[in-house]
This record gives C-alpha cells, structure tokens and sequence, in this order.
C-alpha cells in the first residue's frame, strides 16, 4: 500500500532523510517512533507528498508521489492525515468542517456528505457537538473531530502525526481508543507516535528512527523483546520509563 | 456663532448630497477592487515564483513611494492616451470617472500588504491541512487561508476604507466634485465658510464614527472563536 524505497531529503545541505526504505501493506498498523528531530514527521509527510524529497521513490496504492505527472490533490484526498495540532478549519462549524472536502474535493451531494460526517461524528462520541466551532471543543474533542474529517474521504489509508502529543493526559486516552477501534478494523496505519501502550496493543510493526535513518524497521514483538541497536535500546528505556 | 445660516446648508443640500455619493461610490468601488486586486498582489508576493513576487513587490513599492495627488493627475493625464491607443478611439473618460480606475488601482497596493500579513498570520499547518484535504492550491487558499486571512485583518481593512474615504476629496486636484469639493465650491460662491467647512467635518465624522463602530460590531459577530 504504501512503499518507501531508499527516500532522501535535504534542507539546503542539512540531510533530515537518509536512505529510507520500509512498506506498509494493507490493514497494517506501523509505528514510527525516534528522538525529537530525527525526521519522522518529515518522512510522514512525504508519503502524501505535503513535502518533497530529492531522492528514491513513494509509492502509494500504486501511484509514484514524486512522478510530476501525478495528480497529488487525488492522491491526497485518498489518504487521510492527522496532525499533531489538530489543524481543524476554525471558521467552520464541525460539521462543516466534516463536509466541505467531500463535497469540493469528491463532489458529493450536500445531504451525502452532512450524512456520512454525521455518521462519523456519532462514531467518535461527538455528535452533539456537530453545530459548534472547533474553539468551542476540548483538544481530545478536537482531535477526534479531525480523525472523522479524514474518515469521511473514505481514505485507503491513514497517517497520524504524534496525534496525542499536545493533549493533557486526561485526552489522551478518548484518541486513543478511536485509533485502536480504526486498526481492529483493518485501516491500514502509519502512526507517529510515543504511545508505546498504544504501538504494543495494535502496531504490527516498529520503525525507530534516528538522524533521518530508520535505525530498526522490525515486527511488534520483536521490537519490544529485544530491540537490536543500542539506540533504541536507551530510546525505549527511556520512554517507558516515564 | 449667532449669525451660523442654516439655510445656506439646506439650499445647498443637493449638490452637497450628489458630491457625498460620488464620495462614497469611488470609496465602495476602490474598495471592492482594491481588496480584490491587493489579495491577488498579496498571494503572488508569496508565491514561489520569483517573477510573480517580483511583480507585485514592483507594484506595491511604486504606489506607496509616490504621493497619491500625483497619482490621481498622472492617470488623469495618460489614462484617455492609453485607451486612445487600445481602442483607436477618442476616449474623453472625464474627470470623476478617471478617479474611480485611480483609487482601485492605488488602494490595492496598501489593501495587498494588509492581505498579505493576513494570510501569513494564518498558521503553516492550516495550508498542510488543506492540501491534505485534497484541496487544489487555489480551493486551499479560497476556502480555507484566506476566510481566515479576511476575518484577521478585518479592522484594518476597514481603517484602511475609512482612510480611503477621506483622501477621495484629492480629487478637487483634477476638478471631480466629491463631497469636499462641493462644500469648497458652495463656499467660493457663497462665501460662508464657517457653515460649510462645519458641515463637512460633522458629515465626515459621524461617517467615520458609525463605519469604526460598524467594524467593532461585525468584528465580534465573524471573529473566529478559538
Ligand atoms: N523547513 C525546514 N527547514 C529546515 N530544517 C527543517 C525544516 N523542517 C524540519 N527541519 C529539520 O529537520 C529535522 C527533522 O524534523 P522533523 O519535524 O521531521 O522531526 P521529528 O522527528 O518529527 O521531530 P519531533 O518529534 O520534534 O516532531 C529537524 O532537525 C528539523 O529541525
Ligand atoms: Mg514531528
């Protein structure tokens, strides 16, 4: 589903990618962890091409993302994003917010789209709140908001960038569930996030990334039991630790 | 102030009244294509394409370092030989019309840097967010930057309307009657200074006033809440 072969990228002479190279197939969940810095929200934004990469190849569901042929407003309304700072659309109501791109983006009928974001919201425990603006809402409300607008595109695949990052930890939780219930239903998934609880529940594989590289790509169990590089050892230790 | 004429103003009500709606149609004209023109400026500036940027850098730079009488005489003097030289024709486009292409185009380089501070107040993720949606660069800034942009910038673009709608009385440079302009007139015939120039300033300012208040009241229905 979503294939990354040998991917590099620079900042001017700052190298944040180096040699990248992992897949993830259909209904997999993969989580991608690492330091701060070490280039995981970079390399998640180039599978739906919100960066560009100057090296080696993306391919999602088929379609070479870096090809200039590509149609990336397609592509990218094929595979749902979330962001670690919600990024709802604030001068639209919720339900707005749930709608506009099925109607702009897939040209649904008004009526279909209200009715499938509706039917979204329900699902993530919110639909009362379909007539506020996101302001009015918590941060873990916000997010959840923000998992269903990309639901809504019926996406054949789902990115979350630390999703549970800037939420109090009494948030993180109502995210979570959402995320798990998403992969028990065989979403494929490619998650950013330190939620170790959360990878160990539902991730069939770990990416640990480390200076732009993934150090350690390796099956859940694997990963926890015995983590090969030292680096990830101590990151492990260390975040599991508080 | 006993001998202040009231009848001077109120025979003189009509002309003043056809100089305040020339006033405030150019005001509604440049404004309307000011913040057209400046947003399509203000989105070239940030563009990535060095001639787009250069472009409206050019254009913003020009207008705000000449002063706007000069402005207003320039397009007064060269319009009719540019449309002469488009058409082929005699094109005699008069005084007051003259001003309403002027103020547009003048108006849309200040309304572009007020656009554009707009638009990069809005935060980076918004855009990501957008083109994430499978929004094409233009839905992405039609429906979700610039609303927010606007709903932001808001009380300066009003300031900016209000300033506008003062500075239209320049036009007396090339003999258009505004409101200002009438009221000089009525007071070069009339010789009543006092009862004009009074006039006028109380006009302006409870113009001016009620638009500031305006601002404050439609600012707290369309603010964004957060
Ligand atoms: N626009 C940019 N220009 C230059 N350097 C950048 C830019 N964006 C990111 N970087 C650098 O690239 C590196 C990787 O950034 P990235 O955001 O991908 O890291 P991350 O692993 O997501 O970190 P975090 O856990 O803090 O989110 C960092 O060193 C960052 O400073
Ligand atoms: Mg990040």
């Amino acid at each position: 589903m979503i294939e990354i072969k040998n991917v590099s990228k620079w900042y001017g002479s700052f190298q944040v990618l180096t040699d990248c190279t992992t897949n993830v197939k259909k209904s997999e969940v993969v989580v991608v962890c690492g330091p701060s810095g070490s280039g995981k929200s970079t390399l998640i934004k180039c599978v739906n091409a919100l960066e560009p990469f100057q090296k080696g190849s993306i391919v999602v569901n088929g379609v070479a993302v870096e090809d200039p042929k590509t149609n990336l407003p397609k592509l990218r309304a094929q595979v749902g994003m979330v962001f670690q700072n919600f990024e709802l659309f604030p001068h639209m109501t919720i339900t707005d917010n749930l709608t506009i791109a099925q109607i702009k983006v897939l040209g649904r009928s008004r009526e279909e789209a209200v009715d499938k974001g509706l039917k979204l919201l329900d699902r993530v425990g919110l639909k009362a709140q379909a007539a506020k603006y996101p302001g009015q809402l918590s941060g873990g409300q916000q997010q959840r908001v923000a998992i269903a607008r990309a639901l809504a595109m019926d996406p054949i695949c789902m990115l979350f960038d630390e999703p549970t990052s800037a939420l109090d930890p009494e948030m993180i939780n109502e995210v979570l569930d959402v995320m798990v219930q998403l992969a028990h239903e065989g979403m494929t998934m490619m998650c950013v996030t330190h939620e170790m609880g959360f990878a160990r529940k539902v991730a069939h594989r770990v990416i640990f990334m480390d200076r732009g590289a993934i150090v350690e790509d390796a099956a859940k169990d694997d990963f926890f039991g015995q983590p090969r590089s030292e680096r990830a050892q101590n990151f492990l230790a260390k975040i599991l630790h508080h | 102030m006993s001998d202040f004429d009231f009848s001077v103003i109120l025979e003189n009500w009509g002309f003043l009244a056809q100089g305040l709606r020339y006033t405030v149609q150019v005001t509604i004209t440049a404004m309307l294509g000011g913040i057209l023109i400046g947003t399509v400026l203000a989105l070239m500036r940030l563009s990535s394409l060095p001639p787009l940027q250069w472009f409206a850098a050019g254009y913003v730079n020009i207008f705000r370092s000449v002063p706007l009488v000069q402005v207003i005489l320039a397009f007064y003097l060269i319009l009719p030989m540019v449309l002469q030289m488009i058409t082929g024709k005699q094109m005699p486009i008069g005084a007051a019309n003259s001003a309403y292409f002027t103020f547009t185009v003048f108006e849309a380089a200040y309304y572009s840097e007020i656009m554009r501070s707009g638009i990069q107040s809005v935060p980076r993720g918004q855009v990501a967010a957008g083109y994430a949606m499978g929004f094409t660069y233009g839905q992405t800034m039609r429906l979700v930057v610039l609303p927010q942009a606007f709903r932001n910038m808001l009380p300066v673009l009003l300031t900016q309307t209000i300033i506008l709608f003062q500075d239209v009385s320049l036009v007396y440079a090339i003999g258009a009657t505004d409101f200002f302009g009438a009221a000089d007139k009525i007071t070069q015939r009339d010789l009543r200074p006092v009862e004009m120039y009074t006039t006028v300033a109380v006009v302006y300012f409870v113009i001016c006033f009620t638009l500031s208040r305006l601002v404050k009241l439609l600012q707290s229905r369309i603010a964004i809440i957060r």
